[in-house]
């Protein structure tokens, strides 16, 4: 596992610099309704990423042989069980790709709101973890990767800049629900 | 964490009579990956099991450490479902029996 970006630091110091940068980012409210306040151009990026990754999960049949980068999605459920694995496999799959879909369109329909319900929230938080594994996957990130400088001018950074983007998103979504 | 229980002797043949399938204890496990968030980890095992924010920081650290936790157990239908649920979630989780 990689420590997120609340995790990351330590001390008051951080905490302020990080309340400074991020308060007004994510709100959790009473009424159980999350207020997003995210730029023009990060909706967008996250709205191009959903059109790519919803490519990309349609583009494997169920029963057909999976990208690559997509192996993190659909998981061995039985590691010394291969009876039971297909018979996973062949249920499983399926539903874990309505799901995933469902919670695509569900972030496709709230990518310009400016607050969520509790239902969509979630869908957000599956979704940009699904493209963080996705692309972490690709990148054949290790849990050092964190903390290494980014590789400037190479071929992946513009990758590795959204994963890291995402990772902090995520990691700023997920403190504000657990608030 | 899991209650240790003696398991009845199980064999392949379930003929009537015999102990079935369903009633074999299994463990769900929860592995350690290198793109997950800590705190995404907590997120979903509270989420989906009803964990203290305690409990669920306790197996994230002992996935994260040891390479892997047991976070759920019961027969192989539920232990089946609570995998599927972490799949849902992108979590890596395996199913076994309880030997």
């Amino acid at each position: 596992m990689c420590s997120d970006f609340m995790n990351s630091g330590s001390g008051p110091l951080c905490r302020k610099t990080f309340d400074v940068f991020f308060r007004y980012r994510f709100h959790q409210r009473k009424d159980g309704m999350m207020e997003v306040k995210i730029g023009e151009e990060e909706r967008q990026l996250i709205g191009d990423l959903i059109d790519q990754l919803r490519e990309l999960l349609l583009a494997t049949s169920p029963e057909g042989k999976l990208d690559p980068s997509l192996r993190r999605l659909y998981p061995t459920a039985y590691v010394d069980d291969v009876r039971h694995e297909q018979e996973y496999q062949r249920s499983a799959r399926d539903q874990l790709l309505e799901r995933r879909l469902s919670h695509l369109d569900v972030v496709e329909a709230t990518l310009n709101d400016a607050e969520l319900n509790s239902d969509s929230v979630t869908a957000w938080i599956t979704t940009v973890n699904d493209l963080r594994l996705v692309l972490g996957t690709h990148l054949d990130v290790s849990e050092d990767d964190e903390s290494k400088i980014l590789d400037s001018g190479g071929p992946q950074e513009q990758q590795h800049a959204i994963y890291h983007y995402l990772s902090h998103l995520l990691g700023e979504f997920l403190e504000a629900a657990g608030r | 964490m899991s209650q240790t229980e003696s398991s009845p002797v199980v064999t392949d043949d379930e003929s009537p009579g015999s102990i079935t399938d369903e009633d074999t204890p299994w463990v769900v496990l929860v592995w350690n990956d290198p793109i997950n968030l800590m705190s995404y980890v907590v997120h979903v095992l509270q989420k989906l099991f009803g964990y203290s924010s305690e409990k669920a920081t306790h197996l994230m650290l002992d996935v994260h450490h040891k390479g892997r936790a047991v976070v759920s157990n019961g027969n192989r239908e539920k232990a089946e479902l609570d995998v599927f649920r972490l799949h849902e979630f992108g979590l890596w989780a395996t199913m076994q029996k309880d030997v």
